[in-house]
C-alpha cells in the first residue's frame, strides 16, 4: 500500500498566514486537490510547491484566482512546448 | 561598483509618489517574477534589480538617503554615523517579493549604502531560498548506465545518482539543495540540466538507438554473419542473402535504457550501407565482367 503524505489545511494556512478561503477558491477552480478525512481537509504534500507558487501570485503579485488559473494553463503550455523543443532538437541531432 | 539609478530601474520619475513606486514595482514584478519566467536567467536578474529598487524607494528613510547621497554613495557611511547619534524609529511595514529569488542577491552598491538585505524591515518575512541551476555534460555511454557523480554548487559538494536513460535537455530537480531560506523559509531547489553529447557512430532518439553498419558487397549478396558494436557490447547479426543498400534491421531491447524503468530498453535500428569494393585485382575484374555478361544474358 502506498503512503500518502498530507498536511492539514488549517495548519498550512496558519503557517503561511493566509486565508482558508483562498485554498477553497483554488480547489473550486481545480487548481489544487484536497483530501478530506473525517471532515478535515488536507493538502497532499506533492502539491505544496505548486500551492506556494499560487500564494506568491495572489498575495505578492496581486493576481486574482482567474489570473492564476490563466497563468497556470499558460505555464503548462510553456512546459509542454519546451518539452517539444527538446524532443525536436534531439530528433535533429540524428542528422548531425 | 557602479551607481544604480533605481528610478530608472522602475521606470518612474524622481517625484513619483509611494503609490507610483508600488504600482511600477508590481507591474514589473508581474513581468519578471521567476515563477512566471521559469529557466529565464535574464528575467531573474531583472527581478532582482527591481526588487532592490523597490527595497529602497518604497522605504521613506532609505529613499531619502538614496536621494541625498545617490551618486555620492561613498559618503553613505558618514551619513550613517550621523544617524546613529540621533534616535531612530522607522519600522515601516513593507515587503519585497520572494518568488524563489534570494534576498541576499543585492548589488554591492545596495550593500554599501544600506548594509545587509532587509535592513530596517519592520516585519520578518519568510523567504524561500534561491533556486540554483547547473548543467551536467555527459556522453552517450555515461548516460547509458546509472552512476553517481559529485557536483560542486556554490561551494557545496552534492553527490547525486544519475539514473540511466537521462535525455539530452532533460531537467531534474533536487529539492532543498538551492539557496538557504531567509527567516526560517525553506531552502530553494537545485535544477540540473543534462547535456548528452552525440556518439560518433550511434545516434539516439528517445529510447531508440540508430546506427549505420557497413556491409561488404559479398556478404550483402551471399548473406553471412557480422559482428557489430553496441553500447552493451558486441552483437552477432545474421545477414540475409541479397540484402539491399539501406536495409534496416531492428534489434529489440538493444537500445537505450528507459529512464527510471529498470530492465526496460528501447530498440537498436541498424541500417546497412553496402560498400562497393575498390582497387580490384585483374582476376576480380574478370570475374565481375563475367558476372555482368551472365546477368545481361539472363
Amino acid at each position: 500500500m502506498q503512503t500518502e503524505y498530507l498536511i492539514a489545511i488549517d495548519e498550512f494556512c496558519a503557517k503561511h498566514e493566509i486565508d482558508i478561503s483562498f485554498i477553497s477558491s483554488l480547489k473550486e477552480t481545480g487548481l489544487i486537490e484536497i483530501t478530506t478525512i473525517e471532515e478535515t481537509g488536507f493538502i497532499p504534500v506533492d502539491q505544496i510547491q505548486q500551492l506556494e507558487k499560487f500564494i506568491r501570485f495572489y498575495y505578492e503579485l496581486d493576481i486574482n484566482i482567474e489570473g492564476i488559473e490563466t497563468i497556470s494553463h499558460m505555464l503548462q503550455r510553456v512546459d509542454a512546448l519546451q518539452d517539444e523543443i527538446i524532443q525536436l532538437t534531439n530528433r535533429l541531432r540524428l542528422y548531425e | 561598483m557602479a551607481f544604480i539609478d533605481y528610478y530608472k530601474v522602475l521606470g518612474i520619475e524622481k517625484t513619483a509618489s509611494p503609490k507610483d513606486v508600488k504600482n511600477a514595482y508590481r507591474k514589473l514584478a508581474r513581468k519578471y517574477h521567476p515563477d512566471l519566467n521559469p529557466n529565464n536567467k535574464d528575467a531573474n536578474t531583472n527581478f532582482q534589480q527591481i526588487n532592490e529598487a523597490n527595497e529602497v524607494l518604497s522605504d521613506p528613510e532609505k529613499r531619502k538617503k538614496y536621494d541625498q547621497y545617490g551618486k555620492d554613495w561613498q559618503h553613505a557611511d558618514d551619513f550613517e554615523n550621523q544617524k546613529h547619534q540621533q534616535s531612530q524609529s522607522s519600522g515601516s511595514q513593507r515587503e519585497s517579493y520572494s518568488g524563489g529569488s534570494s534576498q541576499s542577491d543585492f548589488s554591492d552598491f545596495f550593500e554599501s549604502m544600506f548594509g545587509g538585505a532587509g535592513a530596517g524591515r519592520g516585519r520578518q518575512v519568510k523567504y524561500r531560498g534561491e533556486d540554483y541551476t547547473t548543467e551536467i555534460h555527459l556522453d552517450l555511454i555515461d548516460a547509458y548506465k546509472t552512476h553517481k557523480q559529485t557536483l560542486s554548487v556554490n561551494g557545496n559538494n552534492i553527490r547525486i545518482t544519475i539514473p540511466a536513460g537521462v535525455e539530452n535537455g532533460q531537467i531534474i530537480k533536487i529539492s532543498g539543495h538551492g539557496g538557504p531560506g531567509v527567516n526560517g523559509g525553506p531552502n530553494g531547489d537545485l535544477y540540473i540540466t543534462f547535456t548528452v553529447a552525440n556518439h560518433p557512430t550511434i545516434k539516439r532518439l528517445g529510447n531508440n538507438l540508430f546506427c549505420n553498419v557497413e556491409l561488404d558487397l559479398y556478404t550483402a549478396v551471399l548473406g553471412g554473419e557480422i559482428t557489430i558494436d553496441t553500447l552493451d557490447g558486441k552483437v552477432k547479426l545474421k545477414v540475409k542473402p541479397e540484402t539491399q543498400q539501406g536495409t534496416k534491421v531492428n534489434l529489440k531491447g538493444k537500445g537505450f535504457p528507459v529512464y527510471k524503468n529498470e530492465g526496460q530498453f528501447g530498440d537498436l535500428q541498424v541500417t546497412y550501407a553496402i560498400k562497393i569494393p575498390t582497387n580490384l585485382t585483374d582476376k576480380q575484374k574478370i570475374l565481375f565482367e563475367e558476372l555482368a555478361k551472365i546477368s545481361k544474358k539472363e
